[in-house]
C-alpha cells in the first residue's frame, strides 16, 4: 500500500479504523473501517469507479467531499453510492458502475 | 416543526464561531451541516495561519478547528452532522434532509455560512480519473492519509494552489510543476517561495492543453498562453503525471439564500452570486445572516471574526443583548478584521497589481514571475541585512497581515509596529541569540537565522523544515537556492525540534562563506 502516508511530518501516524476485508468487483481487498470507500480504492491503486451512461467514460475521485457525484459506484447491490463520503464497512461489496448497472455495457 | 432561536447552515470555522457566540448569549442554536464531521475545511488545513495573536497566528489550522469543536461544545452548541440543509423559504423556515426523512425547522434568526465550493476548468481530457480538485487533494492526504497521487501537476498559483502544492511534497508527493495562466503569482510570495526553493518549477502564463491517457490520467501537456490566453504554439511541454490537481478558485455556495429571496448581487471581488449584506452579516431579509465565504471569498481567520460578528448580530436582533452591548462588542472585531483585511492581497485590492511595497521598496518582479526572489533583488528587503556573528534574515517582502515573528523574538529583535501588513525589519540595536523562535514562529517559512562567520571559509544558516525523513546531524547533501537549483555542497550541523517549534524543525547547514545569501533549502543526497 505505497499509496498509504506511513507517517506525516506534521499530523503523525494518523489513527485508522482496524484493518477490515471488502470487495471490489469480486476481488478481495483490504482497507481500514470508517475510512471513505474511495480513500480505501485510492490506497489500493484503484483509479476507476464508474463509466458514464452515455458515452462510456471513466470516472473516478474528483472532489472526495460527495459534492460532485463523479465517484458513485454500486454499493451492497445499490447505485450512486457517493464512495468518497460512505466509510467502508467490513465485508461491503463494492462494484465498478456502468451507467447504473454493475453489468459491463456488452452484457446489459 | 421544531423552533430554535438560532439556525445555523454550515459547521465550518464561520457558523461554529457564530453559534459560540450566540450561546454564550443565551440563544438557543442550532447548527446543520451536511458532513460526518464538523468543521468544514478547517481539518485539511496543516499549515500554520497568518494574522496575529489575536487571529491564533501561528497555530495550525486544524488545532484551530479543535479548539473551536471545544469552545462550541462547552457553551452548549447542538451540532447536528449528516444534515443537509435543501431549503429556506419565507419567515425563516428550513428543511433538512436527515437520513431518508425531510424535516422542518424555524430559527427565530438563521445565520448562513455554507462557505464555498471549488471552481472547474474544462480542456480535453479534464474528466479523467486523476483529475482532482486541490480540496480533494487536501481531503485524501491530510483527513485520510493516502496520497493523492505521485507525480502531480498544480494547476491554480493562489494561496490554496501554493499551500496544497507543498502539503503534496510534505505527505512525499512529487509535483512536477505548478502552473498559472495568469501572467503572476496569485498567492502570498511566501507560499510560492516555500515550494519553488524545493524544486518545483513554476509556469505563470501557461494552462493545460490536454489530460492524457485512456482510463486515467498518464501525463499532461500545458502551453504559454499570450495576453488574450490563447495557446502560443510550440511552446508545449509534457510531463508524465498520474495527478493534475486544480486550483483555480472558489465559488460562495449561496443558493439557499437566494432560494429565501435575499438580494443578491454578482460581484467577481467576492467570488461570484453572493447577497448583500452589511459588514455584520445582515441580509436584506431581516433576522438572516451570513458569515464566511458565503458573503464573499476570504479565508478561514477573517470568516471566524464574520461568523462571530454575526452570531453577536442576531443576538442583538432577537433581543438578548442590548444595542449598546452589541456596539461594545463589534468594536474590538471590527479592528481585528480590519486587521487582516489590509495589505497587497486584500478583497478591495483584488486585480491590482502593486508596484512597490508600503515602505515603498519596489517588489520582487521574480517572485511574481518564478515564484521566488531573485538573488539580485532579496538585499532591498528591511528583513534581510547583514552582519557578523548569528542574526536573522527575514525573506518577507510583501504586505501581508501577520506579524508572529515580532513577538517571537525574547530579544525584540525583529520589529513590525502596530500596522501588521508592515514589512518586518531587524532592529540592529539588539543582539540576536540563536534561539530560532522567529524561524520557528514564521507562518510563511520565511525566516532564516544566518550566521556568517560560524568557522573559517564557512557560514551556517538555519531554515525552517517540515519533511521526513528528517535529515541528521552530519548528513551530506546539496544546499538548494530559492530557485530550487543546486547552490552548492551542505552538511547539516544540527536538527532541533521543540515543542514550542510545533513541528517545525530547525535544521542548520553548512555551507561555503559566499553562498551564505543564497543557499535556502536542504536536500539529502539520495
Amino acid at each position: 500500500m505505497a499509496m498509504r502516508i506511513e507517517e506525516h511530518p506534521i499530523l503523525g501516524v494518523q489513527e485508522k479504523g482496524r484493518l477490515v476485508k471488502f470487495t471490489f468487483d469480486g476481488k478481495e481487498y483490504e482497507g481500514h473501517e470508517g475510512e471513505p470507500i474511495a480513500a480505501a480504492l485510492k490506497a489500493s491503486g484503484v483509479m476507476i469507479h464508474r463509466y458514464t451512461k452515455k458515452e462510456h467514460r471513466p470516472r473516478g475521485i474528483f472532489c472526495a467531499i460527495g459534492r460532485c457525484t463523479d465517484c458513485v459506484m454500486i454499493v451492497n447491490g445499490k447505485p450512486n453510492v457517493r464512495t468518497c463520503v460512505t466509510p467502508l464497512e467490513e465485508g461491503m461489496e463494492v462494484k465498478t458502475q456502468y451507467g447504473v448497472s454493475d453489468k459491463p455495457f456488452d452484457q446489459q | 416543526m421544531k423552533r430554535y432561536d438560532l439556525i445555523i447552515v454550515g459547521a465550518g470555522p464561520s457558523g461554529l464561531s457564530a453559534a459560540i457566540e450566540a450561546a454564550k448569549r443565551g440563544l438557543k442554536v442550532v447548527v446543520f451541516d451536511e458532513n460526518e464531521k464538523p468543521g468544514g475545511q478547517l481539518f485539511k488545513q496543516i499549515h500554520k495561519f497568518f494574522g496575529s495573536k489575536e487571529h491564533k497566528a501561528k497555530i495550525r489550522g486544524f488545532k484551530i478547528g479543535e479548539d473551536l469543536l471545544k469552545e462550541a461544545d462547552s457553551v452548549g452548541v447542538e451540532v447536528v452532522l449528516n444534515a443537509t440543509v435543501c431549503g429556506m423559504y419565507q419567515d425563516r423556515e428550513v428543511t433538512v434532509r436527515i437520513g431518508d426523512g425531510i424535516h422542518h425547522y424555524k430559527g427565530d434568526a438563521i445565520i448562513i455560512a455554507t462557505g464555498a465550493a471549488e471552481n472547474m476548468v474544462t480542456f480535453p481530457g479534464w474528466t479523467l480519473p486523476g483529475v482532482i480538485g486541490a480540496g480533494a487533494a487536501q481531503t485524501m492526504m491530510n483527513l485520510h492519509g493516502v496520497k493523492p497521487g505521485s507525480k502531480i501537476l498544480m494547476l491554480g498559483s493562489g494561496n490554496v494552489g501554493l499551500v496544497v502544492s507543498f502539503q503534496l511534497l510534505q505527505c512525499g508527493c512529487e509535483v512536477v510543476a505548478l502552473v498559472d495562466a495568469a501572467p503572476r503569482v496569485g498567492g502570498y510570495g511566501v507560499h510560492a517561495a516555500k515550494v519553488a526553493r524545493t524544486g518545483v518549477p513554476f509556469y505563470l502564463s501557461h494552462t493545460i492543453v490536454e489530460a492524457e491517457g485512456e482510463d486515467h490520467v498518464t501525463g499532461v501537456t500545458i502551453a504559454e498562453v499570450d495576453s488574450s490566453f490563447k495557446f502560443i504554439p510550440g511552446t508545449e511541454k509534457h510531463f508524465d503525471v498520474d495527478t493534475i490537481c486544480l486550483a483555480v478558485g472558489l465559488s460562495p455556495m449561496s443558493q439557499l439564500l437566494k432560494m429565501a429571496g435575499c438580494k443578491m448581487e454578482d460581484n467577481p471581488k467576492r467570488g461570484g452570486q453572493v447577497p448583500i449584506c452589511d459588514e455584520y452579516g445582515r441580509t436584506s431579509i431581516p433576522g438572516v445572516f451570513v458569515a464566511g465565504d458565503v458573503s464573499g471569498i476570504e479565508e478561514a481567520s477573517s470568516a471566524m471574526i464574520e461568523g462571530r460578528m454575526a452570531g453577536i448580530a442576531a443576538a442583538e436582533y432577537l433581543g438578548f443583548i442590548e444595542k449598546e452591548e452589541l456596539d461594545t462588542n463589534l468594536e474590538e472585531l471590527d479592528s481585528a478584521l480590519d486587521g487582516l483585511r489590509q495589505g497587497m492581497f486584500a478583497p478591495k485590492n483584488r486585480g491590482k497589481i502593486p508596484e512597490k511595497t508600503d515602505e515603498g521598496i519596489d517588489i520582487s518582479m521574480s517572485l511574481l514571475k518564478k515564484g521566488y526572489v531573485g538573488d539580485d533583488e532579496i538585499e532591498r528587503f528591511p528583513g534581510v541585512t547583514r552582519k557578523a556573528g548569528i542574526h536573522p534574515v527575514i525573506e518577507c517582502t510583501q504586505n501581508i497581515p501577520c506579524n508572529p515573528c515580532q513577538d517571537s523574538c525574547p530579544k525584540k529583535c525583529i520589529k513590525i509596529g502596530p500596522n501588521i501588513t508592515a514589512l518586518p525589519a531587524i532592529n540592529e540595536d539588539n543582539k540576536c541569540i540563536g534561539c530560532g523562535m522567529c524561524v520557528a514562529s514564521c507562518s510563511g517559512q520565511a525566516i532564516f537565522l544566518v550566521d556568517e562567520t560560524y568557522e573559517e571559509g564557512y557560514a551556517s544558516i538555519t531554515l525552517p523544515y517540515e519533511f521526513l525523513p528528517l535529515p541528521v546531524a552530519g548528513q551530506k547533501g546539496i544546499a538548494l537556492g530559492r530557485d530550487g537549483k543546486k547552490v552548492c555542497e551542505a552538511e547539516v550541523i544540527s536538527v532541533k525540534s521543540a515543542p514550542a517549534f510545533d513541528k517545525t524543525h530547525l535544521l542548520t547547514m553548512k555551507v561555503p562563506s559566499e553562498y551564505v545569501m543564497k543557499a535556502r533549502f536542504f536536500k539529502a543526497e539520495v
